[in-house]
């Protein structure tokens, strides 16, 4: 069970739903997923376009727990002014603080992350900051008393995969709260693998959006959090430099 | 009267509540978050709070996002 806060989760897979084109397969990609967290965005409502699709209205929102995104935040102050709006509709505490620091890479600002989650936590959020996969930055946010640390794989949509998981495994050992990896996830096998190391969820969005076949990736992507949960919690073997035989090397007929 | 909506000037009539202003623009259904000067406006005092000439108002909702 995944712990946040005062809530538990059965599933250790949380989506995002951006960039979807269809809002049935989106319905659908999350019911494979069995996610129970979901993350979206505050924007602006066009008022002259009220007819502009918004997918987010034929999902029964109920049915999740929310996790609002301070995306489009570069302060602490932009961050924290999104969190309250997304606050507001009460339907959620919970907040993925990001702050970004570089349009091109989409880096976190660590510096006014860890503001916006000092300040978010004054204010009673359940606070998930968005971060690299910086060790010391990841205990600090912990000891502000972060709710669960959410490092970057790679790039936001990247699908690059794991590029340092000796950083994100400093994380995981290195801290007590949830440690979720958050972005440039591409694959099943980035997923397991991230579960594997002894992350304790996994939040990802394009490699499910984008791919060929929403659904089947969504469900791809549950059953790739479970085999690399399954597999940590019952710990691989050492890795040798020879060959050690399965079969027995007595008894062999002559 | 004149006000501010995400950073564009309108004229209203007719409206004293931001519920009134929120049914006027059609947007009594939506499930939207109101910013008045800046202050966030609980969603169950929009019948109650008053829009005032020169106001500025965000008006925002949830998307998709990651």
């Amino acid at each position: 069970m995944l712990k946040i806060g005062e809530k538990t989760f059965e599933s250790r897979l949380l989506l995002g739903t951006g960039k979807y084109t269809d809002a049935t397969v989106q319905q659908e990609a999350i019911d494979a997923s069995a996610s129970q967290i979901l993350t979206f965005a505050v924007r602006r409502l066009d008022i002259f376009d009220k007819q502009q699709a918004n997918f987010l209205e034929s999902l029964d929102l109920t049915k999740y727990d929310l996790l609002p995104n301070t995306a489009g935040a570069k302060t602490a102050e932009e961050a924290v002014r999104l969190a309250k709006l997304a606050r507001a509709s009460g339907m959620c505490d919970m907040v993925k603080v990001e702050v970004i620091g570089c349009d091109k890479t989409l880096l976190p600002d660590p510096i006014e992350t860890l503001r916006a989650s000092e300040e978010l936590l004054k204010e009673g959020f359940i606070v998930l900051p968005y971060t690299s996969d910086d060790v010391v930055l990841a205990r600090r946010l912990e000891e502000l008393g972060c709710h669960a640390i959410m490092p970057a794989a790679s790039p936001i949509g990247s699908g690059q995969g794991i590029l340092n998981p000796l950083h994100l495994q400093f994380i995981i050992e290195q801290t007590t709260v949830p440690v979720i990896v958050d972005a440039g996830i591409g694959s099943p096998t980035d997923v397991a693998y991230a579960m594997e190391l002894g992350a304790d969820g996994v939040l990802l969005n394009s490699a499910v959006a984008h791919a060929k076949d929403p659904v089947k990736m969504a469900h791809a992507m549950r059953l790739a959090v479970e085999a690399g949960r399954l597999g940590y919690e019952a710990g691989r073997i050492e890795k040798k430099q020879y060959a050690v035989a399965s079969s027995p090397t007595s008894g062999l007929i002559r | 009267m004149n006000i501010t909506i995400n950073g564009n000037d309108h004229t209203i009539e007719q409206i004293e509540t931001i519920e009134d202003m929120l049914t006027q623009l059609g947007l009594g259904e939506k499930l939207v978050i109101v910013e008045q000067n800046r202050q966030i406006i609980d969603r169950t005092a929009y019948g109650q709070t008053v829009v005032r000439d020169n106001d500025t108002f965000e008006i925002v909702h949830f998307v998709g996002g990651g």
